[in-house]
C-alpha cells in the first residue's frame, strides 16, 4: 500500500501482526469514514466486527479507540483507530447511526475506558452497575482491586438493587406483551398444547 | 446414636427425650437434604458430574435439586462470584426457609481464588455465612461428596433445643454487610502468588 488510502481523515497507515491494515482517521472524520468505508461500492464494510480501545503503558502515548470492521462479500477486514491525546477530552463521535450493534460496544468502552461516545442513545455502564464509583477499570491509573476497601466494595454492591437500574426500555419490555398481535398471545396464553388450563375448582 | 445408652436388655432404649428428638431430626435434615445449585463458573460443571450418574450424590438423599430457593435447605454456591452477584446470592440465601446450610465450593467461591481483583467477591463467607468449604479449582466430585458428608456431620451435630445454633443470619445494620468492616478487609487481604500487590500500585 503506497500512499494514503481514500477514506476521509486518514492520517496514516500500518499493518497489524496478522497482515490485517489499520488505518489511522482523525477523530472529527471518523463518521464520514465509517460511511464511506460502509456505503462505497467497492469497498462495503459493512459488518461492525468490534469497538474496543487501548491504553499504552507510556502516559505520554494517545488512547486508542479500535473498530474492527468486515466486509461479508470480500471477505475483507480492516481496523480504524481514534487517537485521543491524554490531555484532551476523551470524546468520540458515535457510530450507532451506522451500525446499531455499536450500541453495546461503546457502552463497555465507555465503562472500562471512560470514553464518551457523542450521539450514542443510551450511554449508560453495561459491565459494572450503573452507581459505581470506583472508576474505568481497564485503565491504567486504575488499581487491581480498586480504589475502596474490600468492606466498603462489598457494602456498595449490597446496597445495589439490580432492577432499579433497568431503563425504561428494558422495563417496558416486561409490558411488550400487550403489543403482540391477538393470535400470538392467544397462542401464548394457550401454551404448546392448545389447551387453556382451567381455573382450579374450589 | 451415641447419646442412646443401651441398657442390659436389648428389648428398650433409655434416651434423654432431648437427645432422641435431636437424633430423629437431625438424620431426616441430613439424609433429605435439597440442594440449590448457584452455579457460576467451572465449579458448576463438577457439581453436574457430581449429581450425574457417576457419581451420584442422590445417594446421600439429595435426589431432589431445588432450582427454587424457597424450596431448598443448602445453597451450593459453585464458582466465582461477581460483585455484581454479590446482592443476588444474598437475596437468594434470605429467600431460604430454615435451617439452611451453605456450601462454599472451589477456590473462587471460598476466597476469590485467582480473581484477585476489582470485581470479585473475595470468599462468598463476607456476604452469605458458610458451613463448609470445598477447596480445588474446581474440586472432583469427590471432594464436593466429601464436603457434603461433612455437613451431615455438621448437621447430625446439631441441636433443636440450642437457640444460638439456628439463629437467623442478620446484617450488622443497613449497610447490608454482616461482618464487621474490618473484619471483611482481613479475610480478603491479598494471598498466595499476588502478596507483592498492594492496593496503592
Amino acid at each position: 500500500m503506497t500512499g494514503l488510502p481514500p477514506i476521509p481523515g486518514a492520517l496514516r497507515t500500518a499493518v497489524a501482526r496478522d497482515g490485517e491494515p489499520v488505518v489511522y482517521v482523525a477523530r472529527e472524520q471518523l463518521l464520514a469514514a465509517m460511511r464511506w468505508l460502509k456505503e462505497t461500492p467497492g469497498q462495503d464494510f459493512n459488518y461492525l466486527v468490534d469497538i474496543t480501545a487501548v491504553e499504552y503503558r507510556d502516559r505520554e502515548l494517545p488512547l486508542e479507540v479500535v473498530y474492527f470492521l468486515r466486509s461479508l462479500e470480500r471477505r475483507a477486514d480492516i481496523r480504524i483507530k481514534i487517537e485521543l491525546p491524554p490531555t484532551e477530552d476523551m470524546v468520540v463521535d458515535s457510530v450507532y447511526s451506522l451500525w446499531h450493534g455499536a450500541d453495546w460496544l461503546e457502552r463497555e468502552v465507555f465503562d472500562m475506558f471512560g470514553i464518551t461516545f457523542r450521539g450514542h442513545p443510551d450511554l449508560r455502564r453495561i459491565l459494572m452497575w450503573e452507581t459505581y464509583a470506583e472508576g474505568n477499570p481497564l485503565r491504567k491509573s486504575f488499581p487491581l482491586r480498586g480504589r475502596f476497601s474490600r468492606a466498603e466494595q462489598v457494602r456498595q454492591a449490597l446496597n445495589a438493587n439490580p432492577e432499579a437500574h433497568y431503563s425504561m426500555e428494558e422495563l417496558s419490555i416486561a409490558e411488550a406483551g400487550n403489543d403482540l398481535p391477538e393470535d400470538m398471545r392467544d397462542r401464548l396464553r394457550r401454551g404448546e398444547r392448545g389447551v387453556i388450563p382451567e381455573p382450579p375448582n374450589i | 446414636m451415641k447419646h442412646v445408652e443401651q441398657v442390659q436388655s436389648s428389648n428398650y432404649l433409655l434416651a434423654k427425650f432431648q437427645n432422641l428428638v435431636d437424633w430423629a431430626v437431625n438424620s431426616s435434615r441430613a439424609n433429605s437434604l435439597w440442594p440449590m445449585p448457584f452455579g457460576t463458573a467451572c465449579c458448576a460443571i463438577e457439581f453436574m458430574a457430581t449429581a450425574a450418574s457417576r457419581f451420584d450424590f442422590a445417594r446421600f438423599g439429595m435426589e431432589r435439586q431445588a432450582f427454587s430457593p424457597r424450596q431448598a435447605d443448602v445453597l451450593i454456591c459453585a464458582g466465582r462470584v461477581p460483585f455484581k452477584l454479590a446482592p443476588v446470592i444474598r437475596r437468594i440465601y434470605d429467600q431460604m426457609p430454615q435451617p439452611k446450610w451453605v456450601i462454599s465450593m472451589g477456590a473462587c467461591a471460598s476466597t476469590g481464588g485467582i480473581f484477585d481483583n476489582y470485581s470479585m467477591v473475595q470468599g462468598i463467607d463476607t456476604v452469605v455465612p458458610v458451613d463448609v468449604y470445598v477447596p480445588g479449582c474446581p474440586p472432583r466430585p469427590e471432594g464436593l461428596l466429601y464436603g457434603i458428608l461433612l455437613l451431615h456431620k455438621k448437621i447430625k451435630g446439631e441441636s433443636l433445643f440450642d437457640a444460638v445454633r439456628r439463629r437467623d443470619e442478620q446484617p450488622l445494620d443497613d449497610k447490608g454487610l454482616r461482618l464487621p468492616p474490618d473484619t471483611i478487609d482481613e479475610i480478603s487481604e491479598p494471598f498466595g502468588n499476588s502478596v507483592h500487590q498492594f492496593r496503592s500500585s
